[in-house]
């Protein structure tokens, strides 16, 4: 027999009366959403709901950005509380985010993937190689920044971006589309 | 002749503190029958430099570096005497343009065709005027069988590569990878850097093993350049390196009981990860400790309060594994699927030299850290490191020894923490790099298995010649060995368990 302490369901059981362990939320940069806005606004699109389904695309990173995206799905920072939720698919997609310098390898993949995703949607660079080539600009099996292929809405710059900074630009998508026209 | 004696008889490089020495085809011949007749030696790297041809072998407990002139761009496979060394003649042919004469396969690696030049770090690469070619896969034959082509982009947030899968009923009959899709070119965007720019791109190789790759390449241009850095240094990167290990140990366990539809393990893993990158963070000012470990030694000294957050994560982790091990235990429904899932034979494990947890899961113990050892593991600091081994090279035994190597981890960075050498100015914490040439051989433990970074200087102390090689390597042909006879269903826990870096091997 198992010492108590060491079995599921009295630890499941005492989540059920113990504070939830995940963070408060991030201040969203108003500059950031009043640019998604006008970005909006300009090209005159249709505004997605409240809710957001992501689509991930690695199009060269070292993966660095993958952990950090991956930790969002952790319950510390339980992107699901906010209506924001990966998916398999770009077909189910409103926001393609997209890692790397993108590699000259991987570019028909990005593009015959963003040929899937349905419009209205959202094209969020994360990373700074995603947004310029980083590091590997000018080598010659990169593009040069994730801009060389798609329209980029959204760049979330680090190396690479903290979690906390990857929900607060995941956040400012989702004030943008809730905040009235001026 | 021993195959030693032998690689001994050609003229020393000057490479430390591994040799390597510079063999003529005749020689190089003879190494490859020599390498057919003692299955002891492992191959651990295979790669080039414009019309030189480098092996580095692994034999009698050391490393040794073989080369080879091609000047007529051809040399003798080794892919016949040791199958490890397929997709690196692949690869070599694909970025230096050398042909591997007799190798097991002459198909394109990296290269897929999608790049403006041919042979992009050969003397003279050629312009590339064709269009991109359908790849060709190995095929099966049979009644019933039939193909799952999947990737490059994955349903998962991971990272792009092609799977064809040769499927009769539920069993997978093979498993062809193809990968490449990473491809960014950091070989030769680290040609004529300083080094110290150059380690730049060794710590994303591999983004989860930052810190192994660095130092690997920064052990490497120390022995090049004949440096030692400073005793606080080299503790301070094992610090940071068992952090690395723990942190990913903790993600793939949780990651592989995730697999079998079993969240709870994985979202406490997830808590406790967390926990330990905040502390990465407080201690070293980046969740990840990229770019602190540099050539000559650290940039940083632990933060304030850092040692405390490290304790205090570590406190949380270590009070939690013995729990985790018995929820993992006693639950049927988890066993069943890890138990006998992906079995990888020792003795596959062993000719293809698998490092990390797939080759001591099935038995091969290899472990950089104990041999050929480096500071600060090798000294009085950490004593009796522990490397629990497994010979059952299934789903299980990988998991198992994520867990067994995790609390291993613990240990370590307790006795590191504790007996931190003193010297916290920055003057202290690394040493000028002094310009002049070199040759050096850097082997890293990271949580995958060793790091291998062979690097040559020249004179004004740029980078000449570089090879970073990711254990991965010698892994993902393992995947499709240990895939074949399981179901379908079971190849995203097999590869879960394997985890081996697509960028590290897209270079």
């Amino acid at each position: 027999m198992q010492p108590l302490k060491r079995l599921l369901w009295p630890r499941l059981a005492r989540g059920l009366v113990t504070p939830p362990i995940t963070d408060p939320p991030p201040v969203v940069p108003d500059a950031v959403v009043q640019a998604l806005v006008e970005r909006l606004e300009e090209a005159g699109q249709a505004r997605l709901g409240r809710s957001l389904a992501i689509r991930q695309v690695d199009a060269g990173s070292c993966n660095g950005c993958e952990l950090e995206i991956n930790a969002l799905q952790s319950v510390v920072y339980d992107l699901e509380r906010f209506g924001l939720r990966f998916v398999a698919s770009p077909r189910h997609a409103d926001v393609l985010l997209v890692t790397g310098p993108l590699t000259r390898n991987m570019r028909e993949a990005l593009e015959r993937t963003l040929a899937c995703t349905p419009e209205p949607r959202w094209v969020v660079a994360v990373g700074d190689c995603a947004v310029d080539g980083g590091l590997f600009r000018g080598s010659y099996a990169v593009e040069g920044g994730i801009a060389a292929a798609l329209t980029v809405d959204l760049v979330i710059p680090g190396c690479p971006p903290t979690p906390t900074q990857l929900l607060e630009g995941l956040l400012a998508l989702l004030a943008a589309q809730t905040r009235p026209r001026r | 002749m021993s195959l030693l004696s032998l690689i001994r008889h050609g003229q020393d490089q000057g490479c430390r503190p591994h040799p390597r020495h510079l063999l003529d085809h005749g020689q190089w011949s003879a190494m490859a029958e020599a390498l057919a007749a003692d299955p002891t030696v492992d191959l651990l790297a295979l790669w080039a430099e414009p019309g030189v041809v480098h092996a580095c072998l692994l034999a009698e407990g050391g490393c040794i570096i073989a080369s080879c002139a091609a000047p007529d761009g051809r040399y003798r496979a080794l892919s016949p005497v040791r199958p490890g060394a397929v997709r690196f003649e692949r690869m070599v042919g694909d970025l230096w343009g050398l042909v591997a004469d007799g190798a097991l396969d002459a198909r394109p690696w990296l290269d897929h065709g999608r790049w403006p030049l041919v042979g992009p770090l050969a003397l003279k690469p050629a312009a590339n005027a064709l269009p991109p070619q359908q790849p060709q896969f190995l095929t099966v034959e049979g009644e019933g069988v039939h193909q799952i082509a999947v990737g490059p982009v994955h349903a998962g947030i991971i990272e792009p590569g092609h799977f064809r899968l040769h499927v009769q009923g539920e069993t997978v009959i093979r498993l062809e990878e193809r990968l490449g899709y990473l491809h960014k070119g950091s070989i030769g965007l680290m040609l004529g850097k300083p080094a110290r720019v150059a380690a730049r791109f060794a710590g994303r190789l591999s983004g989860d093993s930052t810190v192994a790759h660095a130092w690997a390449f920064a052990q490497a241009v120390e022995a090049a350049l004949g440096i030692v850095p400073p005793p606080r240094a080299l503790a301070l990167r094992g610090v940071m390196a068992e952090l690395e290990r723990l942190h990913n140990h903790l993600n793939d366990w949780g990651s592989i009981c995730n697999d079998a539809a079993f969240v709870w393990p994985h979202a406490r893993a997830g808590v406790l990860r967390e926990g330990v990158l905040r502390a990465a963070d407080a201690a070293f000012g980046h969740r990840l400790m990229m770019d602190r470990v540099v050539p000559g030694g650290v940039t940083d000294d632990l933060r304030p309060g850092g040692a405390e957050a490290i304790a205090a994560a570590l406190a949380l982790v270590e009070a939690e594994l013995p729990v985790l091990g018995a929820i993992y235990d006693s639950h049927a429904s988890l066993q069943d699927r890890v138990v006998g899932t992906g079995i990888l034979a020792p003795a596959l494990a062993a000719s293809f030299a698998a490092g990390g947890i797939v080759g001591r899961a099935s038995g091969r113990g290899f472990d950089a850290r104990r041999s050929p050892g480096y500071a600060p593991y090798a000294g009085e600091a950490v004593p009796g490191l522990a490397a629990p081994g497994m010979a059952a090279g299934d789903v299980d035994a990988r998991a198992r020894l994520r867990l067994a190597e995790a609390a291993e981890s613990i240990r370590l960075l307790g006795l590191l923490l504790a007996r931190l050498p003193p010297g916290t100015a920055p003057a202290e914490l690394a040493v000028p790099l002094p310009q002049r040439g070199g040759e050096g051989l850097g082997l890293v433990e990271g949580f995958r298995g060793e790091c291998l970074h062979w690097v040559a200087l020249d004179d004004g102390g740029l980078v000449r010649g570089v090879f970073p090689r990711d254990p991965s390597w010698l892994q993902w042909p393992l995947l499709e060995a240990a895939v074949e006879g399981n179901i379908v269903a079971d190849f995203p826990i097999i590869n879960k368990s394997f985890n081996c870096s697509y960028s590290g091997v897209d270079l």
